[in-house]
C-alpha cells in the first residue's frame, strides 16, 4: 500500500482554521481553558518554574560540596536544600513533566480525538497541582523542611521540628492531581480512539502513558494515605509508626516504597515512550518489534509493583524477603532491556537524521543503559549492603531520572516544539545544548559511582577530605549541566517570536499529530481522522528528503 | 482514504454511548484509587492484629458492637435504595428516582448521626487517645488499634458526607430540571457506584474493627 | 589549597570484603560486556545509516522472535549468576558463628556508643580484635541510624525499639572509617568516627587501659537486684516466675503453645512488655518496666541474663560471661 502525501494530512488544504494559540489572548482565556493543548502549556510553564527552583537547590548543594568542610551553608540549611531538591524534582517536575505536558498535548492528537475524555477534570488537575505548589512555596518561605524526600519515620513524625505537615500536605495534594491525570489518560485511550485506530496501531508513546497512568491511579493513593498518617502523627499524636507506642517505623518504609518504587517507573516510562517516537521518526523506520516494545511497558508497570522492598535490604527485613525482592528486581530489568535492544535495532538500515531531538534520544539510551545496569548492582543483595545509602545510589537514580528522563523531556520539547507553537528552534544551538547536556551529565554523576563504592554516604553536609577531588569534578560537571539546561530555555523563548515558521510536518514524521496544522486548531483536526494504516508507516511514505525540501 | 466531515464537537465524545462508557470507566478507576488508599489502612490493621493480638482483641471489645451492627444495616439499606434509584433513572421514572435518592441521603445522614453518638460515647469513656490523657487501656497496642479505628471510620465518614452531598444535590437537580432523564441516567449510575464503594469499605471495616475479638 | 589524595577504592579489612570486591569486579566485567556492544551499535548505526549515505538498506528487518528471545534471555541468565553469588554471600552473612564476641551498640543523635562485655565503653569508636568473630547487637534511642563499616563492606540499620545485629570477622589490623549511613538530622555527617582493628594482643592491652570495676553483666546484675527482679526470678521463688538460668539462646515454651528462642530481643521485650509472651506455666503478673529503663541499662540487663546461660541463677560467679580475649 502506498500513501500519497496529500492523503496523510487531516489539515485543510485551502483555508486555515485558527490555531489553539489564537483562541484568545487574555489571561482568562488561558486560565479557564479546557483545551488539552492550553492546559498542557500551563503545565509546561509551571513545571519549568519548579525545574529551575529544584535546580537552584541542586546548584547550592554542589557548591557546598566543593570543599570537605561544611562552610557555605549550615548543616540544617543543607538538609533543607536536599529535601527541597528531592521534593520539588520528584513530585513537581519529574512526575508531571512528560505526562502532564506532552501526554496532555499529544495523546488526543495521536489517537485522533478532539480532547481528553474529561476536559474540565483536566483543567482541575492543573489547579490541584498549583494548590500543591502553593503548599510547597509556603514551606519554602516559612523556613523549609529537613526530612529528606523520603520522610522516614520516626525522624519525620517525632523528631524534625521543620514544616513537615505542610510539605506532606503539598505532596498529597499534588498526588491527587497525578491520579486525575492518569485516570483521564486511561479513559481517553480506551474510549476516544478515532475510527480505525486499533490498540496495535497506537503510537508507543500512548502505550507507555497508559502503563504510567495505571501506576499513577493504583500507587499514588497509598502514598497519600502514608503521608496523611505522618501528618496525623504530628498533629494528633497518633502512634502508627511510633516505636514507643508499639508502632512500626518499618511499616512506613514498606508503604512509602510501595508507592515510590513504582513512582520511578512513572518517571521513566513516559520518557521511554518519547524516545521510541524520536528514534523511529529520525530513523524513518518502523520501530523494531512493535508488540514487544508495547508490552514491555505493561510488564514494567506490573513487575514494578513487586520490587519495592529492595530499598530495605539493610533495614532489618527477613532473609527470605530479601531473596525474593532481589530476584524480582532482576526480573524487572528484562522489559527495560527489551526496549533498549529494540531501539538500537530500529536504527539499523534506517535513514538517520542526527537532529537535536535524536541526539537527546541517543543520550537517553546511553545513560539509561548505564543507569539500568548499575541498578542490577543495587538489586544484588551483598553488593547493596555496601553501597546502599551511598553516592552509588545517588549516581544510579540520577542516571535514570536526569540522564534518562530529563534527556527525554528535552528531546520531546525540541521534537514537538514546532507542533506546539508553529515555529522552528535554532538547530545549531540545540545540537550544542544536547551534547553539553550529555557530557556535562557524565562528568557530574559518573564520579559519584566511585565515591559511593569508596564509602561516601549520601546526605552528608561535610565529608572526609579524601573524597574532595571527585566531588570537585562532579561540581564542575554540574556547572556545564546547568548551562546545558539554561540554553534551551533562552533560544526556545527566542524562537517564540523569531523562529522560522515550522509548517505542518517539519520532520516528515508519520504520527497523526503531524497530519494537522502547526499549531493545531482548537478541535485538533479539520476533519475527523479515519486511520487505515499501521503505526509508523515510513516504508509507505514519500522519501523524507523530498518532504523536508533539502 | 475516507474521512467523515463533521462539524467541531463541543464535547470530546462522538455520541452518548461513548460518553457513558467513559463516565463508567472513569468512576471505576477512581474506585480503584480509593480501594488502594483504604488498603494501606487495612494493611496497618492486619499488621498490628498479628503483632499485638491480645491488645487488638482487648481494644475491640470496647467498641459498641450493636451500634456498629445497626449502622451496617442502615448502610446496606441505603445501598438498596441507591440501586433502586439507578433502576428508576434508567426506566425514566423521575419522581420515583428522586424519592429513592432522598431516602438514600437520609439513611446516610442516619448513619452519620449514629456514628456521632458512638464517637461521643467513646469520648466520654476517654477512649480517644489523641483527645488528651486518660486513655483507660493499659496494654501496649490498644492505642494503635484506636488510632486506626478513628482514621478508618473518620475517613469513611468523610466519604459518606461527600456521598450525601452528591446524592442530595443530584435529587435537587432532578427536581428542578425534569428533562435530565434518561439521557443523564449515567450520572445517577456513577454516583451510585461511589455510594456502593462507601458501603463496601464499611463492610470490611465492620468485622475488622468490631468483630475481631471473637 | 592542598587537596588530600583521592581515594578511588576503599581499604578492605576482612576476607568477606575482599570477596565482595571480587564480585564487584566480575560484575563490572559483565556489565561492560553487555553495555559496550549496545552503545557501539548505536554509534555505528547512527553514522553508517545517516541520511544520504549510500549504505545498503535493502530488506530492513522489523521484527524477529528468535532475536528477541536471545537478547532478552541470554543476558538475563548471565546476570542471574550474580544474583546467586550475591545472595549466597548475603545468606552466609545472615547467620553468625558460635562463640562470637558480643558488643552492644546504642545509637542516638548523633553518636554511636559501644559497650564491650568487660564493661569498657567507647563513643564514636569501635575497637575489635582481628581474627575473631564479632557480633554487634544494636539499637537506637531516637531515630533510625545505620552502622556503616566501609572497610568491611557492611552496614546495618539501627532501629529504635528493637535489636538488629551484624557480625563480621576482621583480619587486617588498622584504622578505618565508621559512618552513619541513614540520614538522622542536623549532624548526620558528623556521626561516626574510627573503626580500629587490633591484633588480639593489642586488643587485650587496649581493654586493660580502662579502669572498669565491673563487667557489663555485673552491672546488669546490680540493676537486676535494684529493680527488684531478683525477688521473683531468683532461685528461691521459682513458683512465681521462671528461673532465668540457662535460658539464653534456648527455645522457651510459651503459654499460648508456641515456642520462642530466648535471644536478646526476647529478653528485652519481656522486660518491657512482660504480658506479651508469657512462659508456659506462669501467670502474667510481671509489671512492665516500659519507660523506666533506658536502652543502655537494658543492654546491661540483657548481658546479665545472657551470662546466666551455662550456670544456675544463684551460683553464677561474677563476670562469668566475659571471656578473656584470645
Amino acid at each position: 500500500m502506498s500513501i500519497a502525501s496529500a492523503d496523510l494530512a487531516f489539515a485543510p488544504a485551502g483555508e486555515q482554521q485558527p490555531s489553539y494559540l489564537s483562541a484568545g489572548h487574555s489571561l482568562r482565556s488561558w486560565l479557564l481553558s479546557t483545551d488539552h493543548k492550553r492546559v498542557a502549556v500551563l503545565y509546561l510553564v509551571s513545571v519549568t518554574g519548579f525545574f529551575f527552583l529544584g535546580a537552584i537547590a541542586a546548584a547550592l548543594i554542589r557548591l557546598e560540596l566543593i570543599t570537605p568542610a561544611g562552610d557555605l551553608v549550615s548543616d540544617d540549611t543543607y538538609d533543607k536544600l536536599f529535601t527541597l531538591h528531592g521534593v520539588i524534582m520528584v513530585w513537581f517536575f519529574l512526575i508531571p513533566s512528560i505526562p502532564a505536558t506532552f501526554g496532555n498535548f499529544l495523546i488526543p492528537l495521536m489517537i485522533g480525538a478532539t480532547d481528553l475524555a474529561f476536559p474540565r477534570l483536566n483543567l482541575l488537575s492543573w489547579y490541584i497541582y498549583v494548590l500543591g505548589g502553593l503548599f510547597t512555596a509556603y514551606v519554602l518561605l516559612a523556613g523549609g523542611v529537613d526530612t529528606g524526600w523520603t520522610f522516614y519515620t520516626p525522624f519525620s513524625s517525632l523528631f524534625s521540628n521543620t514544616h513537615v505537615v505542610a510539605a506532606a500536605c503539598g505532596i498529597v495534594v499534588v498526588g491527587f492531581s497525578s491520579i486525575l491525570t492518569g485516570l483521564n489518560f486511561i479513559v481517553t485511550i480506551h474510549t476516544l480512539r478515532a475510527p480505525g485506530m486499533t490498540w496495535f496501531r497506537l503510537p508507543i508513546f500512548c502505550w507507555s502513558h497508559y502503563a504510567t497512568s495505571v501506576i499513577l491511579v493504583l500507587a499514588t493513593p497509598v502514598l497519600a494515605m502514608t503521608l496523611l498518617l505522618v501528618v496525623a502523627e504530628r498533629v494528633l499524636g497518633l502512634g502508627i509508626f511510633d516505636p514507643n507506642k508499639g508502632g512500626d517505623p518499618l511499616l512506613f518504609q514498606h508503604l512509602f516504597w510501595f508507592y515510590s518504587h513504582p513512582a520511578v517507573y512513572i518517571m521513566i516510562l513516559p520518557g521511554m515512550g518519547v524516545v521510541t517516537e524520536l528514534v523511529t521518526a529520525f530513523a524513518k523506520k518502523r520501530v523494531f518489534s512493535y508488540a514487544w516494545v508495547a508490552f514491555a511497558s505493561i510488564a514494567i508497570a506490573f513487575i514494578g509493583f513487586l520490587v519495592w522492598a529492595h530499598h530495605m535490604f539493610v533495614a532489618g527485613m527477613s532473609l527470605y524477603a530479601g531473596l525474593v525482592f532481589s530476584f524480582m528486581s532482576f526480573a524487572v530489568a528484562v522489559p527495560s532491556a527489551i526496549k533498549v535492544y529494540n531501539w538500537t535495532a530500529t536504527l539499523y538500515k534506517g535513514r538517520v537524521s542526527l537532529d537535536a531531538p535524536l541526539l537527546y534520544a541517543l543520550g537517553f539510551i546511553g545513560l539509561f543503559v548505564i543507569g539500568g545496569l548499575t541498578g542490577l548492582f543495587l538489586a544484588s543483595l551483598a553488593v547493596d549492603v555496601h553501597v546502599h545509602d551511598t553516592y552509588f545510589v545517588v549516581a544510579h537514580f540520577h542516571f535514570i531520572m536526569v540522564g534518562a528522563t530529563v534527556h527525554a523531556y528535552f528531546g520531546a520539547l525540541h521534537f514537538w516544539w514546532p507542533k506546539m507553537i508553529g515555529r522552528l528552534y535554532p538547530e545549531g544551538w540545540a545540537k550544542a545544548a544536547a551534547l553539553l547536556a550529555f557530557f556535562g551529565f557524565l562528568v557530574t554523576f559518573f564520579p559519584q559511582f566511585i565515591l559511593g563504592y569508596a564509602g561516601m554516604p549520601r546526605r552528608y553536609h561535610a565529608y572526609p577530605p579524601e573524597f574532595q577531588v571527585l566531588h570537585m569534578i562532579s561540581s564542575g560537571g554540574a556547572g556545564v549541566l546547568g548551562l546545558a539546561y539554561l540554553l534551551p530555555f533562552l533560544y526556545l523563548l527566542w524562537s517564540l517570536r523569531w523562529g522560522a515558521p515550522a509548517g505542518d510536518n517539519p520532520w516528515g514524521a508519520a504520527g497523526l499529530e503531524w497530519r494537522t496544522t502547526s499549531p493545531p486548531p482548537r478541535w485538533n483536526f479539520a476533519a475527523r481522522p479515519v486511520v487505515t494504516w499501521e503505526a509508523y508507516p515510513y516504508q509507505d511514505m514519500p522519501k523524507p528528503e523530498a518532504a523536508r525540501g533539502d | 482514504m475516507a474521512t467523515e466531515a463533521l462539524p467541531p464537537l463541543a464535547e470530546p465524545f462522538a455520541d452518548r454511548r461513548q460518553q457513558r462508557t467513559a463516565d463508567e470507566l472513569g468512576i471505576w478507576l477512581y474506585m480503584a484509587t480509593e480501594i488502594m488508599m483504604f488498603g494501606a489502612l487495612f494493611l496497618g490493621l492486619a499488621l498490628y492484629r498479628v503483632t499485638w493480638p491480645a491488645a487488638t482483641a482487648e481494644a475491640s471489645r470496647h467498641l459498641l458492637k450493636w451500634i456498629g451492627a445497626a449502622n451496617t444495616a442502615v448502610l446496606l439499606t441505603s445501598s438498596l435504595t441507591m440501586a433502586l434509584a439507578v433502576l428508576a433513572a434508567r426506566a425514566d421514572r423521575q419522581g420515583r428516582c428522586v424519592l429513592l435518592l432522598l431516602a438514600t441521603a437520609a439513611l446516610g445522614l442516619a448513619f452519620l448521626g449514629i456514628k456521632a453518638y458512638e464517637y461521643h460515647d467513646e469520648y466520654t469513656q476517654g477512649l480517644m487517645p489523641f483527645a488528651g490523657p486518660g486513655f483507660p487501656l493499659q496494654e501496649r497496642g490498644t492505642e494503635l488499634f484506636f488510632d486506626l479505628y478513628y482514621l478508618g471510620t473518620g475517613l469513611h465518614a468523610l466519604h459518606l458526607a461527600v456521598g450525601i452531598v452528591l446524592v442530595g444535590g443530584l435529587a435537587l437537580r432532578l427536581l428542578v430540571d425534569r428533562a435530565l432523564l434518561p439521557d443523564r441516567a449515567v450520572t445517577v449510575a456513577v454516583i451510585g457506584i461511589f455510594w456502593h464503594l462507601i458501603d463496601i469499605v464499611w463492610i470490611f471495616l465492620f468485622p475488622v474493627l468490631y468483630l475481631v475479638a471473637r | 589549597m592542598a587537596l588530600a589524595p583521592v581515594e578511588l577504592w576503599p581499604a578492605s579489612a576482612s576476607a568477606y570484603a575482599r570477596e565482595i570486591d571480587r564480585l564487584i569486579w566480575s560484575y563490572t566485567g559483565l556489565i561492560l560486556f553487555l553495555a559496550v556492544p549496545i552503545i557501539a551499535c548505536l554509534v555505528v548505526f547512527a553514522i553508517r545509516y545517516r541520511r544520504g549515505s549510500d549504505a545498503d538498506r535493502s530488506n530492513p528487518p522489523v521484527h524477529g522472535l528468535r532475536l528477541e528471545l536471545a537478547w532478552t534471555g541470554l543476558p538475563f541468565l548471565a546476570t542471574l549468576v550474580f544474583y546467586f553469588w550475591a545472595a549466597d554471600l548475603y545468606s552466609r552473612q545472615w547467620v553468625p558463628p558460635k562463640d562470637t564476641l558480643d558488643i552492644a551498640i546504642v545509637a542516638e543523635q548523633w553518636m554511636f556508643k559501644a559497650e564491650h562485655p568487660g564493661g569498657q565503653r567507647e563513643i564514636d569508636e569501635l575497637h575489635v580484635p582481628a581474627g575473631r568473630p564479632v557480633r554487634l547487637v544494636m539499637t537506637s534511642q531516637d531515630v533510625i541510624h545505620s552502622f556503616y563499616l566501609p572497610a568491611l563492606r557492611l552496614k546495618q540499620d539501627v532501629l529504635p525499639g528493637r535489636y538488629t545485629t551484624l557480625w563480621f570477622e576482621a583480619d587486617t589490623p588498622g584504622t578505618y572509617a565508621l559512618r552513619c549511613a541513614e540520614y538522622c538530622g542536623s549532624e548526620h555527617s558528623a556521626m561516626g568516627g574510627r573503626f580500629v582493628v587490633l591484633s588480639p594482643k593489642d586488643y587485650a592491652a587496649w581493654l586493660a587501659t580502662f579502669s572498669v570495676d565491673r563487667t557489663l553483666a555485673q552491672e546488669g546484675e546490680a540493676l537486676f537486684r535494684r529493680l527488684g527482679c531478683s525477688g521473683c526470678h531468683g532461685a528461691r521463688s521459682v513458683a512465681r516466675a521462671p528461673s532465668l538460668a540457662g535460658i539464653s539462646g534456648k527455645p522457651q515454651p510459651l503459654a499460648d503453645g508456641s515456642i520462642v528462642i530466648a535471644d536478646e530481643q526476647y529478653v528485652r521485650d519481656s522486660i518491657l512488655q512482660p504480658k506479651r509472651q508469657v512462659v508456659a506455666g506462669f501467670a502474667p503478673i510481671m509489671p512492665s518496666f516500659e519507660g523506666q529503663i533506658g536502652e543502655e541499662d537494658l543492654v546491661r540487663l540483657v548481658a546479665y541474663v545472657k551470662s546466666l546461660a551455662d550456670a544456675s541463677a544463684e551460683a553464677a560467679p561474677p563476670g562469668a560471661a566475659v571471656e578473656p580475649p584470645r
